[in-house]
């Protein structure tokens, strides 16, 4: 009691966790947790691009057709456009500063975001499921 | 109102290039290229699934001079950006904060993304043949 005496935020408002930008640490954390997650997709991934780098077509696509290469590529795809999107969002926040545009590019990396993602996931499922 | 008189901030030009600036401003530019170079990923999964015709239509043109050039850039943006971006989760975790290791941790994230660059295009041409 005494040490909140002094504290003029609603107890409410700490609870929610929002703070003054009415959205929290979400962002943030999320940036951390696929960075944290994209050191080890990635390494996998260029190891994996390494050795297929002389690799014939049918090599390739046996490779990506590996149920275990097949579930760290729908990962990474997903990974890898979440983090992207979440960090392009931080650059054009910081520099476009003309309203209008910057919700327009919001809008359309997000919309590129999930079409690049579904395309390379329903890519890696044709060729992991051949159809 | 607003006292217009206030000191601002200098711009940019005002600072002495320190190697924490670089590795900052570095980290941004690479994310960026490689937000673009998504789209490769996703065009080289996509063409692995779409056949044979499409795959060789792919490594011809990430075989051609500009795309070998994109793709030693874009393989430099991805090792930074990893280097640089383990560097900044180690910070977040609060280790590295002293000025002294700042700057050699800002140099180690330059020159191990260079290496790593070194020893992977060693590998690719190494194994016989361009890419």
């Amino acid at each position: 009691m005494s040490a909140n005496a002094k504290d003029l935020r609603n107890p409410l408002k700490r609870a929610r966790g929002f703070g003054s930008a009415q959205s929290g640490v979400g962002h943030w954390w999320t940036q951390r947790v696929t960075a944290a997650a994209l050191i080890l997709l990635g390494l996998w991934f260029v190891f994996t691009v390494l050795s297929l780098t002389h690799a014939d077509y049918a090599t390739a696509k046996a490779a990506v057709a590996k149920p275990w290469n097949a579930l760290l590529l729908i990962l990474f795809v997903v990974t890898m456009f979440w983090h992207a999107v979440l960090g392009l969002q931080v650059v054009i926040e910081d520099y476009v500063h003309t309203r209008w545009k910057e919700v327009v590019l919001l809008v359309a990396i997000k919309f590129l975001a999930v079409l690049g993602a579904l395309a390379g996931v329903l890519a890696v499922l044709r060729i992991a499921l051949g159809v | 109102m607003a006292d217009t008189r206030r000191p601002l901030s200098p711009h940019i030009q005002i600072y002495k290039w320190q190697v924490q600036m670089v590795t900052s401003i570095l980290h941004r530019a690479t994310g960026i290229a490689l937000a673009v170079g998504t789209l490769l990923v996703v065009w080289g999964l996509l063409s692995l699934a779409a056949g044979e015709a499409a795959f060789d239509q792919f490594k011809v043109c990430i075989g051609s001079p500009l795309g070998m050039v994109l793709l030693v850039g874009w393989s430099w943006a991805l090792f930074y950006h990893l280097c640089n971006g383990t560097r900044h989760l180690l910070q977040d975790a609060g280790a590295g904060y002293a000025i002294p290791q700042f700057v050699r941790s800002s140099w180690l994230s330059v020159i191990v993304s260079l290496l790593l660059v070194v020893v992977v295009w060693a590998c690719v041409l190494t194994c016989g043949g361009a890419a």
